[in-house]
């Protein structure tokens, strides 16, 4: 398994997770630097992730889709605020206005340490939530938007953690 | 085009799912958890139970299911420390949980479990690239 940490911070309100890959930083930055690597691991097999706007530069602001088996869309918005490549990233999600279009501010952000020592590179994300409320905000819509499949296929993923 | 898919109205229960579902004591609280709420008729009764008035047979009635069912999945959900009950004369309430701090776990233990479904993936990808090579 190349997950080594979890630690979950209820107070601060964080999660951050921590892996170890036989790969050098440049290549895991690559992960997140090429969109078309960012649509292979973002969304869960039952879903694909289209990066249709995605650069690394303070500033830029990432514009995705997800598309369900039905064929429904959920998009999203990324406000791409610290790079330091291949090494830091700080991202934040943006709001959805009520029209559906992206406006600052979201409520969820997270950030990515890569560092490597002898050919192998720790890779840690971690995710913050601004308060309780959008935390909240989250559970209600990973209800709303059926999250079935993800569960199902990280269900295995928890129990060979443990073994 | 909306910004997320509105809740399928329209829902397919499977019946089997309910028996086929293993159910084990020494499974971790993030397992019952995820096992709870990976199901749509369980996420419907979250939200129907949320203020506390239905008891087990009406939500049954408002679902294409059994009480004997209904009950099942309210175990599972019992059994998660989502939703408790408790009796009016002959009826059993159901209501959902809503400490928020029970809640905060649950975001974290789902954000947790997304993570790992995509570390897991970004491993394949490097494998399968460095094969290509």
């Amino acid at each position: 398994m190349p997950v080594t940490d979890v630690d979950k911070d209820i107070d601060a309100l964080t999660m951050t997770i921590t892996a170890k890959f036989d790969a050098d930083a440049e290549r895991l930055w690559e992960l997140w630097s090429d969109p078309r690597q960012l649509e292979r691991w973002w969304s869960p097999p039952s879903h694909s992730s289209t990066f249709v706007e995605h650069e690394l530069t303070v500033g830029a602001r990432t514009t995705y889709f997800m598309t369900g088996p039905d064929g429904e869309k959920h998009h999203g918005w990324w406000r791409i605020e610290e790079v330091e490549p291949p090494h830091r990233l700080h991202i934040k999600d943006d709001a959805v206005d009520d029209e559906g279009k992206p406006d600052d501010g979201g409520p969820t952000a997270m950030t990515v340490t890569i560092a490597e020592t002898d050919g192998t590179a720790t890779m840690s994300i971690q995710t913050h939530f601004a308060d309780r409320e959008s935390m909240e905000q989250m559970i209600e819509m990973g209800m709303e938007q059926g999250m079935t499949e993800t569960l199902n296929q990280v269900d295995p993923l928890l129990g060979a953690a443990r073994a | 085009m909306q910004a997320s898919a509105p809740y399928p109205v329209v829902l397919t229960y499977n019946q089997m799912v309910v028996d086929k579902e293993p159910i084990h004591d020494d499974e971790g609280a993030t397992d019952l958890l995820f096992g709870a709420l990976a199901d749509p008729i369980r996420r419907d009764i979250l939200r129907c139970a949320h203020e506390g008035r239905l008891s087990v047979s009406a939500l049954a009635r408002e679902h294409p299911i059994s009480v004997t069912a209904m009950q099942k999945h309210v175990a599972v959900l019992e059994r998660a420390e989502l939703v408790s009950k408790h009796r009016v004369g002959r009826e059993s309430i159901v209501h959902t949980q809503t400490d928020a701090l029970a809640r905060a776990h649950a975001a974290l233990d789902r954000l947790e479990a997304d993570w790992r479904g995509r570390i897991e993936r970004m491993e394949q990808i490097l494998e399968t690239d460095k094969g290509d090579s």
